[in-house]
């Protein structure tokens, strides 16, 4: 596997990026084809890693190693495993939606505007792929200054408060997350006398349960607030409620999913011993559950419905991190599929704001009512959206919902039982939110006219659609993709687990994947 | 040769003597060559020429010492030394002043100053920073710092019709000579504790004194006073705004970079070599100051709205940082501060030849307001000024990460970790203000239509230092190697 592929795919969007610099910026619309055409390739190029991807192997493939700073230890190391897979097809897809639907919605500075969506992907796609600690940390900080740029230069009202407080708030958890990665660093050295900052090397540490813990805590703050778990979450919905949509689109499928990923790839495997100390995991474990139940009853009570939506995030997200300290294979895999999951629904859900918003500017639920008989088409694309939110049988939400329960079940029945309160306040105020939206009679005459779906948005929502109900449907696939990863990270969590008692679980994947 | 001069003297000294001749020389071509005063503007050239001789010294050093396998040269019965660290040293001073001489001509016809003097003041501040760098003697080190620091008080009031200019160079003349007292002073105890100027000699007395005699403890206090001024830290740094507002935006540049550079390696000749055995003693105070100056540099610049004035406490608050190098102090902590000097040189220049640019017949152009818009009216200039503010605050890939990197590492490894996590929190509180200025240039409107003073040196230093910045932090390896040859023991 020589050919390079993963750097293809991480480099396509950078690639595009320099060229899309050599456009006069009069050239509106050749701006904005070619970095669709950009992210479209990006799209196409990540599609061999699918389809060469070899789901009986654990370890990483498509491995690329060169030698980047040979005086610190940093190499140029990429690779992926049916974790990072999917989390990259998600960015490829998610990154070509997004600017797809900025096609109307963005009418000034488009040049630094599509710069900066495809620099976002650069990071995005390089924190997936990253082996090598150094260059994960450099792709890491990368994804913040496009972010702060789409969020203060083409946000709403609030833009410049949301844009700096996002960059802060993750700046902060960032930089404490390095000292942990430098503390690993130094402690690799001082033990096989030399400077690496490659992961599996990282692996080989045995570390004293107490300093585990510190540098725990150290990644906990960079990727809980990247999450963000609760109480780290208020960021979040000033940047998603000042973000423009295609910001936030990629800020709730991609971005948070950097945190998460982060526990997964990093927390566990290297810092086993802590990862499964009780008060740890007891205290994530509660910190999610807050989060879930938090973010659903938060959401109940908004009136602004960029606002709800950014808040059923923190809520979803709940579940990934809950899914991941139940630590065992049903909560990971599971987790790692609602990851995905809440990419699709919730990004839908932002466009679908997105829609409305670009012909009433405002986003106001009280604005709207009964948009359904103005919009049949728009109505029922919402409606799919909401109902893979609300995690209803045979769309992507409920697979994803429900490999965590089980999972969260097998680790501890109380947490499984407050989590399912969040599933049902979850459609509850989606529900609450379609009807005062949608449904009755249109109470607002400025709402009598609105133009329905073009066909370019519909084919922004049509491949969304399309993968909410595939997953929903049949989603061994992705367990399959998941098994080998999933399995790896347990095992090193928790050593003969799947020698143990716990048999009936060693495959992950609920009963209706119909296998 | 006879035993007052030798070949290795001459060797040793070779670049400064070229400083110092060529200073002269544009000092007299003034009158001589250039008659007509238009011209003066080529005496540039002698300055990049006299400062090619230099360079070509330190690379002549540089081999020899590779060639050799020795770790120095001794010159001057031990009073001069061409080490890894002064070579590495004068390699930043050489390129602050070329990048900075290549933009001031365009500067000094718009303040309508004159240039012979500027350019031969630069050099021989340069050759006071060349002594500092390589001094391993009391008398040697004073004398370069003196010639250095005389030079910088010329230079800072050298707008002579402006005001502010002259009260910062009365201000920065003031509170230098005060310091210089006091290092002065803290020379003289060293002389009498060891009765010699030599600084290995002054530590072998010193370490058998040990770190809390009087006599030592009064040595490092007064010692350390002048250089933590020269340093500007905290409480020492007073000045520094000031002195910075007021002075040409050229010769701030200048001042912030080369004369801390220079400092620094005086700072570390000092600390890691007479007071070396005294680490019990300064160890704590230095932490604490570090950690005072991060604070207040950091805190200050918050709030400032003449983006002169925001640069000089964020200078400030560098300062601290690589005091951090230094009381980590094992060997990933003085290649750090190698590093962070070496990246913050180009930053910081950049930094500053915006605002260079800035200024326009007419147009003061320092304010946050000044700077508004620019990303419409000069994007190339906005995105580099985004690149080194970036870099100021320590965002990867640019190099003032791997400054931050070194300085991290090294006090993680040597259990500091109180400090490490306040040194990182701090970067956070760093991006705010440094994003002020990002904010000012992007997002609002641009409210000074007049097109920016830009020269062909201008963008030449501009792009050196802009190239070097992402450079360093994008394919580091070689510069850290060179950084790697620093090492002071």
């Amino acid at each position: 596997m020589n050919d390079h592929l993963l750097s293809l795919v991480l480099f396509t969007p950078l690639a595009g990026l320099l060229v899309l610099l050599f456009i006069p910026s009069r050239q509106k619309e050749l701006i904005k084809v070619w970095a669709n055409l950009a992210s479209f390739a990006g799209f196409l190029i990540s599609l061999p890693l699918v389809s060469r991807f070899d789901k009986g192997v654990s370890g990483f493939q498509f491995v690329e190693r060169a030698n980047w700073i040979p005086s610190l230890g940093a190499q140029y190391l990429i690779g992926i495993d049916g974790i990072s897979l999917l989390l990259i097809m998600l960015t490829t897809v998610i990154g070509f939606i997004a600017i797809l639907s900025s096609w109307n919605a963005i009418q000034d500075r488009l040049k630094a505007y599509y710069c900066m969506f495809l620099l976002l992907q650069v990071g995005m796609l390089g924190v997936f792929m990253s082996l090598d600690f150094f260059l994960f940390y450099v792709f890491w900080e990368l994804v913040l200054v496009p972010m702060y740029f789409i969020i203060g230069v083409w946000g709403g009202p609030r833009k410049l408060y949301a844009a700096i407080k996002f960059f802060l708030y993750t700046l902060a958890g960032s930089v404490l997350m390095l000292l942990g990665i430098l503390t690993l660093y130094f402690q690799y050295a001082s033990q096989f006398g030399k400077y690496t900052f490659e992961i599996a090397e990282l692996m080989k540490l045995t570390l004293p349960l107490g300093l585990q813990e510190w540098v725990f805590w150290a990644f906990f703050l960079g990727f809980a607030i990247k999450v963000p778990m609760f109480p780290f979450h208020t960021w979040l919905p000033d940047a998603h409620v000042e973000a423009p949509t295609a910001g936030s689109v990629i800020l709730a499928s991609v971005l948070l999913k950097m945190g998460t990923y982060g526990f997964i790839r990093f927390s566990l495997p290297l810092l086993p011993k802590a990862s499964m100390d009780h008060t740890i995991v007891e205290v994530l474990a509660v910190l999610s559950i807050v989060g879930i139940l938090y973010g659903a009853l938060v959401s109940l009570m908004q009136k602004d419905w960029k606002k709800l939506v950014a808040y059923s995030s923190v809520s979803h997200l709940g579940f990934c991190t809950l899914g991941i300290f139940a630590m065992n294979p049903n909560g990971l895999a599971g987790s790692v599929l609602q990851q995905i999951n809440h990419g699709i629904s919730t990004g839908m859900l932002f466009l679908i704001i997105g829609v409305v918003y670009e012909r009433r500017h405002t986003r106001e639920i009280s604005e709207y009512g009964g948009l359904a008989h103005v919009m049949p088409k728009y109505a029922v694309i919402f409606a799919i959206a909401i109902l893979s939110s609300a995690g209803l049988p045979l769309l992507n939400g409920f697979i994803g919902e429900f490999t965590i329960l089980q999972g969260a079940f097998e680790a501890n029945r109380a947490w499984a039982a407050f989590a399912v309160t969040g599933v049902v306040f979850g459609a509850a105020y989606l529900l609450w939110l379609y009807q005062r939206t949608m449904l009755g009679q249109v109470t607002n005459g400025k709402n009598l006219h609105l133009p329905d779906l073009s066909l370019r948005e519909i084919a922004v929502f049509l491949p969304l659609i399309v993968w909410a109900i595939w997953i929903g449907v049949y989603p061994k696939p992705y367990f399959d993709i998941l098994e080998k990863p999933v399995q790896q990270i347990v095992e090193r969590v928790r050593p003969g687990y799947y020698q143990g008692g716990a048999q009936a679980a060693t495959r992950p994947g609920p009963g209706v994947s119909g296998q | 040769m006879n035993q007052f001069y030798s070949s290795t003297d001459h060797f040793v000294l070779v670049p400064a003597v070229m400083l110092a001749l060529f200073g002269c020389a544009i000092l007299l071509f003034d009158f001589i060559v250039f008659p007509d005063p238009r011209q003066r503007k080529y005496l540039l050239f002698f300055l990049v020429l006299g400062e090619g001789f230099a360079g070509f010294g330190l690379w002549n050093q540089q081999s020899h010492l590779l060639a050799d396998g020795v770790p120095s040269y001794t010159a001057f019965h031990g009073s001069l030394v061409a080490d890894g660290f002064s070579i590495f040293f004068n390699w930043i001073f050489v390129a602050a002043t070329v990048i900075v001489a290549i933009v001031s001509y365009k500067y000094l016809e718009i303040e309508g100053e004159h240039h012979a003097e500027y350019y031969s003041l630069m050099m021989f501040a340069q050759c006071g920073m060349f002594f500092l760098a390589a001094g391993t003697d009391l008398v040697t080190l004073f004398i370069g710092l003196e010639l250095m620091a005389l030079s910088f008080y010329v230079m800072v009031g050298f707008l002579r019709t402006s005001k502010r200019s002259n009260e910062a160079a009365m201000k920065y003349l003031l509170l230098g000579a005060f310091s210089s007292g006091f290092l002065a002073y803290g020379f003289s105890v060293m002389y009498g504790i060891s009765g010699s100027t030599k600084l290995t000699e002054i530590a072998t007395a010193v370490a058998a004194r040990g770190p809390f005699d009087p006599l030592v403890l009064l040595a490092l206090a007064t010692t350390s006073v002048g250089l933590l001024f020269k340093i500007s830290a905290v409480p020492f740094h007073m000045w520094a705004p000031d002195a910075y507002e007021g002075a040409p935006t050229t010769i701030t540049a200048y001042l912030s970079v080369a004369s801390k550079a220079a400092s620094i390696a005086f700072l570390l000749r000092i600390f890691l070599g007479p007071l070396a055995s005294a680490r019990d003693a300064w160890e704590p105070i230095l932490a604490f100051i570090a950690v005072a100056t991060m604070t207040v540099g950091n805190l200050a610049a918050i709030n400032q709205s003449n983006i002169k004035r925001l640069l000089a406490y964020s200078s400030i608050s560098h300062a601290g940082y690589m005091l951090l190098g230094l009381i980590a102090g094992n060997d990933t902590g003085i290649k750090g501060i190698a590093v962070y000097v070496m990246v913050y040189t180009f930053m910081n220049l950049g930094a500053f030849l915006v605002l260079v640019a800035l200024r326009r017949k007419g147009i003061i152009g320092e304010d946050m307001d000044d700077i508004a818009g620019l990303m419409h009216k000069s994007p190339g200039y906005a995105l580099l000024m985004l690149l080194f503010l970036l870099s100021l605050a320590g965002i990867p890939p640019t190099a003032g990460f791997l400054g931050k990197y070194y300085i991290f590492l090294s006090l993680i490894e040597t259990r500091h970790y109180t400090l490490a996590v306040i040194a990182t929190l701090y970067v956070a509180v760093a991006i705010y203000y440094y994003f002020r200025i990002v904010r000012s240039m992007f997002v609002r409107d641009l409210t000074e239509p007049a097109p920016l003073s830009t020269s062909f040196g201008l963008r030449l230093a501009l792009a050196v230092s802009g190239i070097l910045t992402l450079g360093i932090g994008i394919y580091p390896e070689p510069f850290l190697r060179l950084a790697g040859t620093s090492l002071l023991h």
